[in-house]
């Protein structure tokens, strides 16, 4: 009754046609996904064209001189344009294709170490990165004798940020990288990381963004942002498993040393010195995910026809339609759980994308997530890649649902009538 | 020569006791009714060299071999895993390295509860199995 009275910003019916998913059943219930923050669903466009490089145009990329090298190459260059355009980047040889934002990561603090990270350097991350945020600056530290140093996060969820003069407290004059979430994977805090871009900028420091959390959510503009290196996934974003982005700004990029050697990375090989080739290949050694890639740029071309159509209509800036349909899901599904006895909300920034995470009291999130499950509903449980997060909120694991453009409030209803099920039956 | 308190006996009867619920929602508040009646586990044994890792649910498991027979105590977590535990430990509880090692598990499929014993559940139940039969091929080799 309640729900009536939302207006969807946005035709989802016509959107959730489009994810033949959807039409699954588990345990004989119609399936209601909410783990869009691990990996999202894709719409049959996304499916059809990497299927149609296989059955038609199958060939690796930049070698060939033969037509179907030609049509190869010609569809993976199509897509880094089209990424190119969505977050707007100067060149579309800054966009470098990765197999995920973890590839990403390790590709930017194994080179950015090298180049930069001297004995006593510091790299500041903060308390509520992902695993792939921090291990790989762990290594990177390691090798090169740097530390690692963090910002803390509040009660909320938020970035504990500096008091006085300056943002941050915890840059020094030995901090060489910032490298920071633009949106939280467990909490869904939105950080404001053009503030503290500007503010590492004028002290010379590196800047990196962990995207994985803002591709599908947030418009994305790196150029406005003005951050050196942008990393993200593109199975978070609509579009096909193995397929990732690590942006980076090309005078940046032109310093920075190779990560993988191999194929396609070179220019010249003798087994006395090789040079490497140009933007943005330097950095993709061995064939590339071709197929992914060619899927990756038709859900970006999908995500621009189907969110920008509408956002173009919003007043908004920077929040796309799909953004405002999920923060709509968002507000109805906080109202509704928080009036479940017991029930906690980790992660209450006054910025949030459409993510969720809670706790109940008496209850663990196994046996939850688990029951959940029987009802058809897919939610995330555990500690989602943010073990530190996990100890700073004196919680073992949490729940999560997390909201794509394809979720609807009925959905919602479902799983907060879900949740008082499962509590009823362990309690 | 039937002996009525195998360890394949006893199976047998946790399939029968399901078999009388139809539907999900009864079948999973049974299994955590036999976790809150799971004998306590010592607190002395919840040490952490009894703990079975899990990325979710924690189990902590302790055997001990007693009259040539395996005695084991366990706990968790988490409810559901808890009523699981329950299962394990009551099938092969007090049972001879022997029989456990020579025994295939079959009722965990056949009560509709295997997706727990999948890896990707990470919930510490493939660990505690495999730790219960590693303790059975150690107490065998002593007997």
């Amino acid at each position: 009754m309640k729900s009536a009275a939302v207006q969807p910003a946005i035709n989802v019916e016509e959107i959730r046609a489009q994810f033949p998913i959807l039409k699954e059943l588990v345990h004989g219930k119609p399936l209601v996904y909410f783990d869009n923050a691990a990996t999202s669903q894709k719409p049959r466009r996304v499916i059809k064209a990497e299927s149609a490089y296989y059955a038609t145009i199958n060939a690796n990329v930049h070698r060939g001189v033969h037509t179907l090298s030609t049509k190869a190459t010609e569809a993976q260059e199509a897509a880094r344009e089209i990424i190119r355009k969505h977050i707007n980047a100067k060149h579309a040889h800054e966009v470098i294709f990765t197999s995920g934002t973890t590839a990403s990561m390790n590709l930017a603090a194994f080179s950015l170490g090298q180049l930069l990270l001297k004995p006593g350097d510091e790299v500041l991350i903060s308390e509520m990165e992902h695993h792939a945020n921090i291990v790989p600056w762990q290594m990177a530290c390691e090798r090169h004798g740097a530390k690692l140093k963090v910002i803390p996060v509040t009660d909320s969820g938020e970035l504990a940020l500096g008091s006085s003069d300056h943002l941050i407290d915890q840059f020094s004059d030995r901090t060489r990288i910032l490298t920071i979430s633009h949106v939280s994977n467990t909490l869904g805090t939105i950080n404001p990381v053009k503030e503290l871009i500007a503010e590492a900028k004028k002290r010379g420091i590196i800047t990196v963004v962990d995207g994985a959390q803002a591709i599908a959510h947030l418009d994305i503009d790196v150029q406005d942002l003005s951050c050196d290196l942008y990393a993200f996934s593109g199975h978070k974003a609509y579009g096909p498993t193995g397929t990732g982005v690590l942006y980076g700004r090309e005078e940046l990029l032109e310093r920075m040393p190779p990560w993988q050697g191999g194929g396609e990375m070179i220019d010249v090989v003798t087994f006395e010195k090789t040079t490497y080739a140009k933007l943005p290949f330097k950095f993709e050694a061995g064939t590339p995910h071709i197929a992914g890639i060619i899927g990756l740029g038709e859900a970006f071309r999908w995500m621009e026809d189907y969110d920008f159509a509408f956002a173009k209509a919003s007043a908004e800036r920077g929040k796309s339609a799909f953004a405002a349909h999920e923060h709509m899901l968002l507000e109805h599904a906080t109202k509704e759980l928080l009036a479940i006895d017991g029930l906690r909300i980790i992660g209450t920034a006054k910025e949030k994308v459409g993510v969720i995470s809670f706790v109940i009291d008496g209850v663990h999130h196994y046996d939850l997530g688990t029951l959940l499950d029987q009802q058809g509903i897919a939610v995330r449980t555990g500690h989602h890649c943010t073990q530190p997060l996990m100890e700073r909120f004196g919680v073992s694991g949490t729940t999560r649902a997390s909201f794509a453009c394809f979720n609807t409030i009925a959905e919602v209803d479902a799983l907060v009538a879900g949740v008082k099920k499962a509590v009823k039956m362990l309690r | 020569m039937t002996d009525m308190n195998s360890l394949a006996q006893a199976q047998q009867e946790v399939v029968d006791e399901f078999a009388m619920f139809s539907d999900w929602q009864d079948r999973y508040e049974h299994l955590i009714e036999l976790g809150k009646d799971l004998p306590v586990i010592a607190p002395e044994k919840k040490t952490e060299e009894n703990i079975v890792r899990g990325c979710q649910s924690r189990v902590w498991l302790n055997a001990e071999h007693k009259n040539g027979l395996v005695h084991f105590t366990a706990d968790s977590d988490a409810m559901i895993t808890k009523g699981l535990v329950a299962l394990l430990v009551r099938v092969l509880n007090d049972r001879t390295p022997q029989e456990i090692l020579n025994t295939p598990l079959t009722f965990i499929d056949a009560i509709g509860l295997r997706e727990h014993l999948s890896p990707n559940r990470s919930n510490g139940l493939v660990a505690m199995l495999d730790q219960m039969k590693r303790y059975a091929l150690a107490y065998s080799s002593k007997s």
